[in-house]
């Protein structure tokens, strides 16, 4: 969805809306600026017993009645027609209950892509087994229900299938040739701003570099998997999702149901990182599901999640940067190409770090798409930034390098006091305090800027560091219900989701502290699409977005309290801003002695419960100021002066990123984010074979991602200023930690022997 | 994965009349074989589970060491003797794998692993010769970074995975057989076979035959040996380039030399060129280096794995410093 968009139509609305708290000119949420209570304190995840005792219900754990097993079968053409289908023998096998293929599946209507529609879920439109022609190589060509997974697994290998291919384009360079203007969020990826080549050609100081980055897949431990199930015309969806409101309405669309229909639940999550929306998997279960009259679970195997989620996809990025010899920038560019699927529409926007992270004479940055004939590439972890801030922050380290400057200090230099290409002020920028911070901790000033001067025995020692930065994001869509009960207690309600960052741990005590009530007095409801709300796990935007509806919930709350009082309370009198919860009492903000517990006031006006619901304002915090998160990324690596193996040996993330609500999930997400920026600076990478457009490491044996002895210490440090704009002054912290380390890593290779690798992963065959 | 049946085998006869079946495979710690089951590579009729043969792990009289083909790699690797004597067997083996595979994994099984060339696992997708004789293989122009630098052929280039595999090359292990004709030795140097026009054939076994035993031979200068495994990341990864090594030195000159290596070749390779160029010669880095050249002079590389031929040579002349330590 445009979040741009979205924004810009609810403001014509908003005209009349009261401005919010986070508005200029509103009294800030007090939440902000408390002191005592939970916020801010390190609590254990609420899921964690029922997470290590096994008892935590995955989607692909709820059993049903008569269910029944599915297995896919994949294309292994890029492009084509299916000549001839013998399922015959597959249909035939042991415990087989059916198979579905374009013969007999279902006529459906294509699933809305992501973007097109505020609750759109889908990787791609492509009609789902609806016909012969394949778009794709590894596109599901059949699905086989059986009694047993073993079964279906075994009949779906008896399939035979002949394809007639035709001409495909699965080759980067000649995708290249035709590449088209990318369009994120509703608006072309291209920003200019005075001449910058010209300026770039006459700066005294200059680099001007190619970076590419491969592609990765999306490799969540949970596998992607659902159990699905037909009741008349509902349907019920146990998925593993980061969009259950979303992913409900589309399957509506799909069968042409209501969307009240359509009860997607999705309690636990294993891992999302962007990957868990809507494939072909969720629709074609249901549609099996349906023409069986089973009900179906189904669950990729690693090979099928490579074969039909899309993944992060390849980027090859120019960044040329022409500076004074004071370390100024006169001009900054960064243009490229991306791989592009023919039907979706992610063109990793690798720019998007560029708008805002420094000052600059002239801006020129484009991304460009190049489409191909491949499964539809989507949202991993950081999209853009990622890969954008290995590029950018390499350059940066190489124009140091250039102007014999020592790397942060040529960042404080050209650290702008405003939005650099919006021109509009930033909500909340501390990185120089993040990067002084870090530095000490780190020890930088050990850093010999020679590259190869240090030497412990066979390896070589380097420090480098990079710039982390991600932005802040709020969609519209939150709401959220509250209900408080005669005894104090209180349950909140939204259509969240937990994928193991800790949401409902931290909202649980955000609400806690805004109610004035125990952590044990709360409960948050949340992972089911009949909750209110419209909220998607991605663009670490989940936090604001519950956030801003709890508040919401909670002045309605008041508002409605106070109401119900009557003449008699001691509050009487009072407006609801006037008023906070504490201590399981509300009382007046000004003078806490004024005070009335819950328990009571609900005993006196005689109500079991209370319900109420609130709706987020609109999202036009970042129409009026420049809002992100930022990092300072430390890394100390080795390098085999035999081998050229690389070895990280210590990391440490100085974060920016408003208030940290709980440091003990906080600090999990970071590091999460960072390990999993070594494995794209050191290891992951998809093969693609552009002969025939086919992934060929589908595996985790195959595609490295770090284990454990490749992850140092991480040390992990944070500036814990509240941004005054921002519900509970917090930033999502779920991406910022991936990005910048790649470049991290690369300028600690530089250092540590001299060579500079501009094509990641830095494997050891490019260190010799 | 097929319908098949399952026996567990009680002695090393019962095994071998039930391998002698059509279509029976032995079955070890499945770490290999299961996988194959599942993605239809390999469809036996019968698995014959031959994890309750012996495992034990001897002295022989003749100062070397029998180890039951069902020893698990775990086992083999912890050994007190197999530690003090033969150091770069426990490393090879703690080398491979992840502690739960080797718990699992018997040393017959980790004989017999297959490649992990990635178009062969790609059953529907990719041709290969060695999966399907005569279909052609995708490896040769397609993802080779993984793939042979050393006695390929045209029709296949892919490598051994084995780690262990390398310090058996090296020490010149005996591997104990049975088939239905009987027992039989064979030299380890002749188990694996190279590719030739024949990639499907990989071991010298007859079918039917079943690994009874791994025979350690005494090596007198055995205790001064190393493995090194140079791979992608720290652990959990196959080897790009191994080596094996064990050697003599006496008054600065070398003694004697074994070297093996792996991930260049469709078999553990013994370097025999280079441990006839380096015996006899001084015991520094010009000679491991000239060795190491003459070793790997017939490499082949493909389109992305030239960097194996250096690595090779940098990790032959490290590891031979490495054992000539202060005596360089
Ligand atoms: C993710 C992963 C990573 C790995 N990494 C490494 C690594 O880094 N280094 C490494 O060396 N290995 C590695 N391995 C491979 C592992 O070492 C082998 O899978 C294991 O050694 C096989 O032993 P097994 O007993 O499980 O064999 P099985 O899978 O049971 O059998 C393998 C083959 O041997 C045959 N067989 C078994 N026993 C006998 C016998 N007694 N006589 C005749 N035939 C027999 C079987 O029929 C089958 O063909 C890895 C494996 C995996 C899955
Ligand atoms: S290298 Fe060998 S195993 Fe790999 S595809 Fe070619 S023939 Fe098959």
């Amino acid at each position: 969805m445009s979040i741009k968009e979205a924004a810009h139509a609810v403001m014509k609305k908003a005209v009349q809306v009261a401005p919010d708290k986070w508005m200029p000119g509103a009294t800030p949420d007090p939440l902000i600026r408390q002191k005592h209570g939970l916020i801010g304190t390190p609590v254990s995840r609420l899921d964690g017993p029922q997470k290590v005792s096994g008892t935590a219900r995955f989607a692909a754990e709820f059993p049903l009645e008569r269910m029944v097993y599915a297995a896919l079968n994949y294309s292994t053409i890029a492009k084509g027609r299916i000549r001839e289908l013998h399922t015959a023998e597959a249909a035939a096998a042991p415990g087989v209950v059916l198979v579905m293929t374009h013969l007999n599946a279902p006529r459906m209507t294509r699933v809305p892509l992501f973007g097109s529609n505020a609750k759109a879920a889908g990787g791609d439109d492509l009609p789902i087994m609806q016909d012969e022609r394949i778009h794709w190589n590894g596109e599901p060509i059949a699905v086989v229900l059986a009694e047993s997974q073993e079964q279906a697994d075994y009949a779906k290998s008896l399939i035979r299938v002949a394809y007639e291919a035709e001409p495909s384009v699965t080759t980067f360079e000649v995708a290249k040739a035709s590449s088209e203007q990318g369009v994120f969020q509703g608006e072309p990826l291209l920003l200019e701003i005075g001449d910058a080549e010209a300026a770039l050609a006459a700066a005294p100081h200059k680099v001007d570099v190619v970076y590419r980055t491969p592609r990765h897949n999306h490799n969540p431990i949970e596998l992607h998997g659902a159990t699905v199930a037909w009741d008349g015309d509902e349907l019920i969806v146990h998925d593993a999702s980061q969009c259950v409101t979303h992913t409900a309405w589309s399957l509506a669309q799909v069968f042409d149901i209501e969307e009240e229909q359509v009860h997607v639940t999705s309690p636990y999550v294993g891992g999302g990182f962007g990957s868990k929306t809507l494939w072909q998997y969720q629709v074609l279960a249901a549609a099996a599901s349906r023409l069986a009259g089973r009900p179906v679970r189904i669950v990729l195997s690693r090979e099928g999640v490579y074969r039909i989620v899309g993944g992060r996809t390849l980027t090859e990025q120019r960044v040329a940067i022409g500076a004074q010899a004071d370390g100024r920038f006169d001009a900054l560019i960064q243009t490229g190409v991306v791989g592009m699927g023919r039907h979706n529409n992610m063109p990793e926007p690798f720019m998007l770090p560029a708008k805002s992270a420094y000052k600059s004479g002239t801006f020129r940055l484009q991304v460009e798409a190049a489409r191909m004939d491949m499964v539809g590439n989507t949202f991993m972890r950081a999209p853009g930034e990622a890969v954008g801030t290995f590029a950018l922050e390499s350059a940066l380290d190489e124009l140091a390098v250039n102007l014999g400057m020592d790397p942060i200090e040529l960042r404080i230099r050209n650290e702008p006091d405003k939005d650099p290409t919006s021109g509009v002020p930033f909500s909340s920028r501390h990185i120089v305090e993040a990067y002084v911070a870090g530095a000490e901790r780190f020890g930088w000033n050990q850093r010999n800027p020679k590259p190869g001067a240090r030497r412990e025995g066979e390896w070589l020692v380097g420090l480098g560091c990079a710039t982390a930065t991600y932005p802040y994001y709020r969609m519209p869509g939150g709401v959220a219900r509250i209900t408080l009960t005669n005894r104090g207690r209180a349950t909140v309600s939204i259509a969240a989701h937990e994928m193991g960052m800790g949401t409902a741990t931290t909202q649980t005590m955000v609400t806690a502290d805004r109610l004035g009530l125990a952590l044990q007095c709360v409960t948050v409801e949340y992972g089911d699409s009949h909750l209110p709300g419209v909220v998607l796990a991605g663009g670490s935007q989940q936090t604001a977005s519950i956030g801003a509806a709890v508040t919401a919930a909670h002045d309605a709350l008041i508002t409605e309290l106070l109401k119900l009082a009557g003449k008699e309370s001691v509050l009487s009198g009072l407006d609801s801003e006037d008023v906070i919860g504490r201590d399981g009492y509300l009382c007046d903000i000004h003078k806490p002695d004024r005070r009335e517990s819950y328990v009571s006031l609900m005993a006196r006006i005689g109500r079991e419960q209370i319900t109420v619901e609130g709706t987020a304002p609109p999202p036009l915090e970042f129409t009026h100021w420049s809002m992100h998160s930022h990092g300072a990324m430390f890394c100390e690596a080795r390098v085999s002066g035999v081998t050229g193996e690389t070895r990280v040996t210590r990391f440490l993330g100085s974060f920016d990123c408003g208030r940290i609500l709980n440091p003990k999930t906080a600090a999990s997400q970071f590091r999460g984010g960072i390990v999993m920026g070594l494995g794209l600076a050191l290891m992951e990478e998809t093969q693609f074979d552009e002969r025939k457009g086919r992934i060929m490491n589908p595996s985790l044996a195959e595609y490295h991602v770090p284990v454990q002895m490749d992850v140092p210490e991480i040390d992990l440090i944070w500036t814990d200023i509240p941004d005054p704009h921002a519900p509970m002054g917090a930033h999502g912290v779920g991406e910022i930690g991936i990005t910048g380390v790649g470049a991290a890593v690369a300028n600690a290779v530089y250092n540590a022997t001299g060579t500079r690798v501009r094509d990641l992963p830095i494997t050891l065959d490019k260190m010799l | 994965m097929n319908n098949f049946t399952y026996v567990r085998a009680t002695d090393v006869a019962e095994a071998v009349r039930q391998g002698g079946q059509a279509h029976a495979k032995f079955l070890g710690g499945g770490t290999n074989l299961v996988d194959l089951m599942r993605e239809t590579l390999e469809r036996p009729s019968v698995l014959v589970d031959v994890t309750g043969l012996s495992s034990a792990i001897t002295d022989r009289e003749d100062g070397g060491m029998l180890i039951g083909a069902a020893a698990k790699n775990t086992a083999v690797a912890e050994h007190r003797g197999v530690r003090t004597r033969y150091p770069l067997l426990a490393r090879a083996i703690l080398a491979g794998a992840s502690g739960q595979i080797r718990n699992m994994a018997t040393v017959g099984g980790n004989l017999l692993q297959r490649t992990r060339c990635t178009y062969f696992y790609d059953d529907d997708g990719s041709r290969c010769n060695k999966r399907g004789p005569g279909q052609g293989c995708d490896a040769i122009d397609g993802f080779n970074r993984i793939h042979a630098i050393l006695g390929a052929s045209s029709s296949c280039v892919a490598t051994h995975p084995s780690d262990m595999c390398v310090a058996l090359a090296m020490l010149d292990a005996v591997v104990h057989v049975t088939g239905s004709q009987g027992e039989r030795t064979i030299a380890f140097a002749d188990l694996h076979l190279l590719p030739g026009n024949h990639p499907e054939v990989e071991t010298s076994l007859s079918p039917g035959e079943l690994i009874t035993a791994v025979e350690l031979p005494a090596l007198s200068f055995a205790q001064r040996s190393t493995y090194r495994k140079v791979r992608d990341r720290a652990s959990y990864a196959f080897a790009l380039v191994s080596v094996a090594a064990a050697m003599e030195v006496d008054d600065g000159v070398v003694k004697g030399v074994r070297v093996a290596l792996g991930g260049v070749a469709a078999k553990p390779w013994r370097a025999l060129r280079l441990e006839a160029a380096l015996t006899g010669r001084p015991a520094n880095e010009e000679s491991f280096r000239a060795a190491a050249e003459a070793e790997l002079a017939d490499a082949q590389p493909l389109r992305h794995n030239a960097f194996k031929i250096e690595v090779a040579k940098r990790t032959i002349v490290a590891v031979l410093a490495e054992l000539a330590g202060d005596r360089l």
